[in-house]
């Protein structure tokens, strides 16, 4: 069970038409890494699942210059000038989700519910298309669960299990897609012997990890 | 004091010890440097933070520590770093006592549109909507005008960001308050009148014997 591998490797898992879920908020929790080695990748057509598509800096905005990307499912790209860009030219490959409604999408996509009621998004344009559902006499929208081929994520401190420690608020989306995708490579700034994290400290388990590649040390 | 800092020290003046608020961008953050002497709130960070405190000093933040626009921060004692999905269940289940938001445009009925301009540069929707449908208060901080222009409507043109979901306007005119029969303007800042807060306004203004002063201490 080695789940140690390059960035090459790991990524050679994604094919064309995939749905790709990125974690990370903005900078923070990004796996700058394994996506500075995924521009240029050949699949094409693929979906980003995304908060924000990164800060200008992030190679995630590389990806989507490089034409690699059909689709983005995020929840705001304000920051972002290839997804602007990317609106634009088809404003169709825009899904834009409110915040708690997509990272909530993932949970259920990991955690086995297909779909779920939530207040947010009603009497406005996400309810468009969406069942309208009363319970209490409070009105609520049907969201889906989503699911993603591969996931890219980000931890602190993993062990050569895959078990993996997010400091501060890198949690972030990186948690719940570990456990949304049928194949979670994680990008860990330390690796550490199995039993060199604390059980209390875990924020991920290694079962949902299928891949660890560790990020080169930034100059700084 | 400056309208935002007026505008802010009255908001910050409705929180009560103990409350858990989330801060929007601009007029909003300014509320965390108004809170009176012998309150404690905690700020909620939807990004991953319940605690969250003010920027981190030149060369000692991390970017594993960030706010929700994604600068680098210092937490409260008592904090809590959380995922995306405890954070926006926190908001969605009515943990969050109040999130005090800024506006575009806001109508009498208390539908908010503070995330699209049509035509304009799309933003995004962010954790605007989980906000106000969660929260268990809406406030609106902000000017009350755009550049000369009314932003308290009667109706709300552009999208939506909730339906119904506004409690409370702040603005450097007055405070309003979304209730069954309107929008009542229960006090108005020293130096106007209900006439100028009128002509500034395109939603009708209900208002009643008992108008107060806005009134921000010191």
């Amino acid at each position: 069970m080695n789940k140690i591998t390059t960035a090459k490797e790991a990524l050679s898992h994604v094919k064309d038409g995939d749905t790709v879920m990125v974690g990370g908020f903005l900078q923070c929790g990004s796996p700058e890494y394994l996506l500075s080695e995924f521009v240029g990748h050949p699949a094409r057509n693929l979906t980003i699942v995304n908060n924000d598509m990164g800060i200008p800096t992030s190679s995630l905005t590389k990806i989507l210059d490089a034409g690699q990307v059909s689709d983005l499912i995020c929840t705001y790209i304000a920051q972002n000038e290839a997804a602007q860009r990317m609106y634009k030219e088809n404003p169709a490959c825009l899904h834009i989700n409110p915040q708690g409604t997509l990272t909530e999408r993932i949970r259920c996509g990991g955690f086995g519910i297909a779909a779920f009621y939530t207040p947010t998004g009603v009497g406005t344009v996400v309810e468009e298309g969406k069942e309208v559902r009363e319970f209490n006499g409070k009105k609520y929208l049907m969201e889906t669960a989503l699911r993603g081929n591969v996931g890219i994520i980000r931890a602190s401190v993993v062990d050569e299990f895959g078990n993996c420690y997010m400091k501060g608020t890198s949690k972030n989306y990186n948690a719940a897609i570990a456990t949304a995708c049928d194949y979670v490579v994680v990008e860990a700034d330390e690796l550490v012997p199995v039993g060199a994290i604390d059980p209390d400290l875990v924020t991920v388990s290694g079962i949902y990890i299928n891949a660890i590649v560790v990020a080169p040390k930034e100059d700084k | 004091m400056d309208n935002k800092n007026f505008i802010a020290k009255r908001v910050a003046m409705m929180l009560s010890d103990g409350d858990v608020v989330n801060l929007g961008i601009g007029v909003p953050q300014l509320v965390a440097n108004h809170i009176p002497e012998g309150i404690t709130i905690i700020i909620h960070a939807e990004n991953g933070i319940i605690g969250a405190a003010g920027r981190a000093p030149e060369g000692e933040g991390t970017d594993n520590v960030v706010d929700a626009g994604g600068t680098q921060i210092t937490t409260a004692p008592g904090a809590q770093f959380i995922s995306s999905t405890d954070s926006f269940g926190a908001i969605r289940g009515g943990h969050i006592n109040a999130t005090v938001l800024g506006a575009m445009q806001v109508d009498e009925r208390g539908n908010l549109a503070n995330w699209c301009i049509p035509g304009k540069r799309m933003g995004g929707i962010g954790g605007a909507m989980d906000l106000v449908a969660g929260a268990k208060k809406v406030v609106i901080a902000m000017e009350h005008t755009a550049k000369g222009n009314p932003k308290i409507l009667k109706e709300c043109t552009f999208p939506l960001t909730g339906a119904n979901v506004v409690d409370v306007i702040v603005t450097e005119m007055g405070v309003m308050e979304v209730r069954p029969e309107g929008l009542v303007l229960t006090e108005i800042a020293p130096g106007y009148t209900v006439e100028q807060v009128r002509a500034a306004t395109d939603a009708a203004l209900v208002v009643y014997d008992d108008l107060k002063v806005m009134d921000i201490g010191e």
